[in-house]
């Protein structure tokens, strides 16, 4: 099989291969040896290899065209899921397309950095101040609409790839540093418009066995499953925590607690060795990247998806509070690996539509 | 292209090189942030997380031990466990416990009673505990519960033995019953032996046997899900059975017992003078202990209680008595025994007797007096003149240390709980009571009335002393407890309670003469139960006050109100040449001892010797020679 003739990064490809292969595995055992769901789970992966495969063939300029259209649809679309959301009742994310149901909010953490990497493009970079006020716009509409859905965790997401293309586009320390003192000091005010469960969920993260049947439980459950699984683990399908259901999610955003108890840490150290190295391996795409629209939206892709999957580990080993962010690959759940798959697709199409141009 | 300006592409690439490799570092930070997390999880706290899986799926589940069963000597089943369904209810899974009570109300038939008991045991129970709603389910009741009980958080259905009582208030006093555990309870017994046991002994052998009834509890090891359902079970330690008790009681003579007392108040009790083994140990009225086990309701508890009958008390060895004339059995002997006393000797008897310097009369049960009486005399008549002189030659401290050894006046050491000591008095006795010694206390003891006051199983005990040449044997209920798996049966071993010390052993067969004359000769009081036996009766009538009489008044049976009259006793063995059962009858203001409460001891007498009941004695006899 050609790879390259596919547009196809080898090497990204083959560890997107073996997480995919990975992620089967423990979904198995994680879901108490359902066949049909693990099935669920191969054709999303399938879906999601195929969507790569399409990205992966359109050439960054176009993408680079499409952007502000893809954001404005995203845009759109979360404008919909609210309008629903407000006509019934509590969290509304989902938007139902017949057949199957995804997430809004997906779209937009492509989205933003696309838009953000097409804005910054256009002009000079280092960014000038005012051009740094029209991004920040750019990226909050969505945070704060996904904020309200409310998905603190996918909110953070979108605004960290807003964030991250800022500081990849160059924006100067003498702004940055005056920015995080901004945000530092509207800390209170952010904390005071938390919903009571949100806030619950950080004040949790400090003392879990405060309240170790409520807030708690997540967080105490995970830990025992990951602490109890020690250097080389229970084995395969014996998690003890997720087959008698005392860890909760364990086949979607808990996954890792799973893995870490049947594997270990010799596990565990492979798994974050494939994470690192996809994340790593998206950063040199970046840095080979031949113009600013490519670089900055890879390298913000890159540093989303790992951040990401260090939400989500820090969360199910205790160190960050419980935010509905799933393993990306790993977790069970649709639109979040076709958004995921999209990712490396745009991730492959710039890497094998290079120039061949020697710097 | 042209058109785009013209942008410092090196700068450009150079800023975001170093911005990448900025972001770069960062990422390994974060990793390595990550890895010590884990490394701390997983390698240096692995041991508590591992303990803390392990209690989450683990729960060691107790396995109750069944009790043992309670047998009569031939094996008939007096106490049982068997398997019931009961409804429980765990607190502090229940939200709504009003609206849950309703939904069950429509399942199954709850009462007022069981309600009432289900809200006091909730007050007084322990955290984490299920309590009890509802026994004996039936199988339709059950499957009704069972089926709703995925949609009712906090209710369980349980399968429990049960302890019951098939023969219902037959031995009730010595078998006595197991109740729910109290908070009392909770303070003297070692928790751990009765984790998942919820019924203690409370009365009779089942308190004083608990130990071995009670075996020891089973563990096991259940793996449970988040939803507290067992998934499979990893270790089990059965649980021992307790002891299986067989009783020296005969059922069948227990019951023949209660018969013939009838709806009067009394006790009997029943021995073997060789070894001690208790045949029959009866009080009357009884009551059925089987509401007892669960917790009875406090109506029916007031109704018990307040019945002037007073069911509840175990007359046969709680039950303190003045022991009448049955005392001259032994005061007799106690005259054998002394020292330049002619027993020959006659004294004439005018029906009273005063002391020396006091107009006090003593009257005898007999108006007119025996006439001339000796020793032999005294006794089969019951001349009561004969022995209040004999009161005084023996002096009262001369009384209380030759009935001492009978075992008077001290515990019996019977295999049951709140035993009564009775009353052995002396001057001395009194004297620690702050009250002085009147010398009509001393003329009185030697009818056996005054203070002196005796159990019917002392009293047994005592004349078993006579039948077994001296040797007072301690009463026994338990004959033997069997391992409840290898059968094995290890036996109690009869047990001297002291040893009479006498002057001469021939007395023993003297007042033993003395008191089979009492049944088989025409002059006997207690002839009218004697005239027709197969074999060979010792006995003592007695007749103990009630009601004091006056001075110039006369006791007339069928004028003194119920409650008021005499309490009818009798002691005996037989065969008197070899003693093989000794009785001791009481019956609460049943008047003569000779009407009323011997016929009941031959019964007894018959029973065990002969295997067959006696046919009643004819009305000739009975009037003629009445005490």
């Amino acid at each position: 099989m050609n790879l390259q003739r596919l547009h196809l990064d080898k090497t990204l490809f083959y560890a997107l291969l073996l997480l995919a292969f990975l992620s089967l595995v423990i979904i198995y055992s994680a879901s108490g040896k359902n066949i049909s769901l693990t099935g669920a789970h191969l054709v999303r992966l399938a879906l999601g290899f195929g969507a790569m495969l399409l990205i992966a063939r359109v050439r960054p300029e176009s993408l680079q065209r499409w952007s502000p259209y893809i954001f404005g649809a995203g845009l759109l679309l979360l404008l919909i899921v609210l309008g629903v959301g407000a006509i019934g009742k509590g969290a509304q994310r989902w938007l139902s397309l017949g057949l199957f149901r995804f997430q809004p909010s997906e779209i937009l953490k492509v989205g933003v950095p696309m838009m953000l990497a097409w804005y910054f493009a256009r002009g000079d970079l280092p960014p000038s101040l005012p051009r740094i006020a029209v991004a920040a716009v750019i990226m909050l509409v969505p945070t704060l609409m996904i904020a309200r859905q409310p998905d603190l965790g996918t909110a953070v997401l979108v605004l960290c790839s807003g964030v991250f293309t800022l500081f990849l586009a160059g924006m100067r320390w003498r702004v940055i540093i005056p920015v995080l003192g901004l945000v530092a000091a509207a800390a209170p005010l952010v904390w005071g418009g938390l919903r009571e469960y949100q806030r619950s969920r950080i004040q949790t993260l400090f003392d879990p066995a405060a309240d170790p049947l409520g807030s708690g439980y997540h967080t105490i459950q995970s830990m025992i499953a990951v602490g109890s699984g020690g250097l080389y683990g229970k084995g395969w399908l014996n998690s003890s925590q997720a087959h008698l259901e005392y860890l909760p999610e364990s086949h979607t955003d808990f996954i890792f607690a799973v893995f870490a108890e049947e594997f270990g840490l010799i596990g565990v150290l492979l798994i974050l060795a494939l994470y690192v190295f996809i994340s790593l391996r998206g950063m040199m795409i970046a840095l080979y990247a031949q113009d600013s629209y490519a670089r900055l939206l890879a390298g913000s892709l890159s540093l989303v998806f790992f951040l990401n999957f260090f939400v989500n580990v820090g969360m199910v080993i205790g160190i960050l509070p419980v935010v509905g962010v799933p393993l990306p690959m790993m977790s069970y759940g649709g639109s979040s690996i076709v958004a995921l798959m999209a990712v490396f697709g745009v991730l492959m199409s710039i890497q094998t539509h290079r120039r061949i141009v020697e710097q | 292209m042209l058109n785009i300006p013209l942008k410092d592409y090196f700068r450009e690439t150079r800023l975001f090189s170093s911005r990448l490799t900025i972001a770069g570092a960062v990422v390994l930070l974060l990793i390595i942030v990550l890895l010590a997390r884990l490394v701390q999880l997983q390698l240096i706290s692995h041991r508590h997380y591992a303990t803390l899986a392990r209690a989450n799926r683990i729960k060691p589940a107790p396995i109750p031990a069944p009790r043992g069963l309670i047998l009569d000597r031939n094996g008939v089943v007096l106490a049982q466990s068997f398997p019931i369904y009961t409804l429980e209810i765990f607190p502090e899974q229940v939200g709504d416990m009003a609206g849950l009570l309703g939904q069950l109300g429509k399942l199954v038939r709850l009462s007022e009673t069981d309600l009432k008991l289900f809200h006091k045991q909730l007050r007084e129970r322990s955290r984490f505990e299920t309590v009890t709603l509802r026994t004996h389910l039936t199988d339709e009741e059950a499957a009704r519960v069972a089926l709703k009980r995925p949609y009712l958080n906090g209710v369980e259905l349980q399968a429990r033995l049960q302890r019951h009582y098939p023969l219902g208030g037959l031995g009730v006093h010595p078998v006595g019953y197991v109740g729910r555990i109290s908070e009392q309870d909770m303070k003297r017994i070692v928790k751990s032996a009765y984790r998942g046991m919820r019924h203690i002994g409370k009365l009779g052998v089942e308190a004083v046997y608990e130990d071995m009834l009670l075996g020891s509890v089973g563990f096991e090891e259940v793996e449970t899900n988040a939803h507290g359902r067992p998934v499979r079970t990893i270790e089990r330690i059965a649980p021992v059975a307790g002891k299986n008790l067989y009783l020296n009681i005969d059922a069948k003579l227990q019951a023949l017992v209660e018969q013939a007392l009838g709806k009067r108040r009394g006790a009997v009790v029943a021995m073997e003078p060789k070894t001690g083994a208790v045949l029959a140990f009866v009080s009357t009225p009884t009551y059925d202990p089987n509401p007892f086990v669960n917790g009875i309701d406090a109506q029916s508890y007031k109704r018990l209680l307040d019945n002037p009958d007073k069911p509840l008390i175990n007359r046969a060895s709680s039950g303190q008595y003045a022991p009448g004339s049955t005392i001259k059995a032994f005061l007799g002997l106690a005259a054998l025994e002394l020292k330049d006393y002619d027993p020959a000797q006659t004294v004439t008897c005018p029906g009273w007797f005063s002391l020396p310097g006091d107009r006090h009369l003593f009257r005898d049960w007999k108006k007119l007096g025996h006439g001339a009486v000796n020793l032999h005399d005294a006794v089969v008549q019951s001349c009561d003149v004969y022995f209040y002189r004999l009161a005084v030659a023996l002096t009262p401290e001369g009384m209380k240390d030759f009935l001492a050894p009978f075992g008077f006046g001290q515990r019996t050491g019977v295999d049951l709980p709140d035993e009564s000591a009775g009353i052995l008095p002396s001057p001395e006795w009194k004297k620690a009571r702050g009250q002085p010694w009147y010398p009509g206390e001393t003329v009185v003891t030697g009818i056996g009335q005054g203070p002196i006051l005796v159990t019917p199983l002392q009293l047994v005990a005592a004349i078993s002393a006579l039948a077994n040449g001296g040797v007072r044997m301690q009463p026994r209920l338990v004959r033997a407890a069997e391992d409840a798996k290898t059968k094995a049966l290890s036996e109690t071993v009869p047990e001297v309670a002291s040893e009479i010390p006498l002057r001469d052993k021939g007395n023993l067969q003297t007042i033993i003469s003395y008191l089979t004359d009492v049944v088989h000769t025409n002059k006997g009081t207690a002839y009218w139960i004697g005239w027709n036996s197969p074999y060979k009766i010792a006995g003592k009538t007695g007749t103990a006050q009630v009601k004091g009489v006056g001075q110039t008044e006369t006791y007339v049976e069928s004028m003194v109100p119920e409650r008021f009259r005499d309490h009818a006793l009798f002691i005996a063995f037989a065969p008197v040449d070899d003693p093989k059962v000794a009785v001791a009858v009481i019956v609460e203001n049943g008047g003569h001892g000779s009407s009323a409460a011997a016929p009941i001891a031959r019964k007894v007498m018959d029973y065990v010797i002969l295997g067959k009941t006696q046919s009643p004695a004819p009305a000739a006899v009975r009037q003629e020679n009445d005490e």
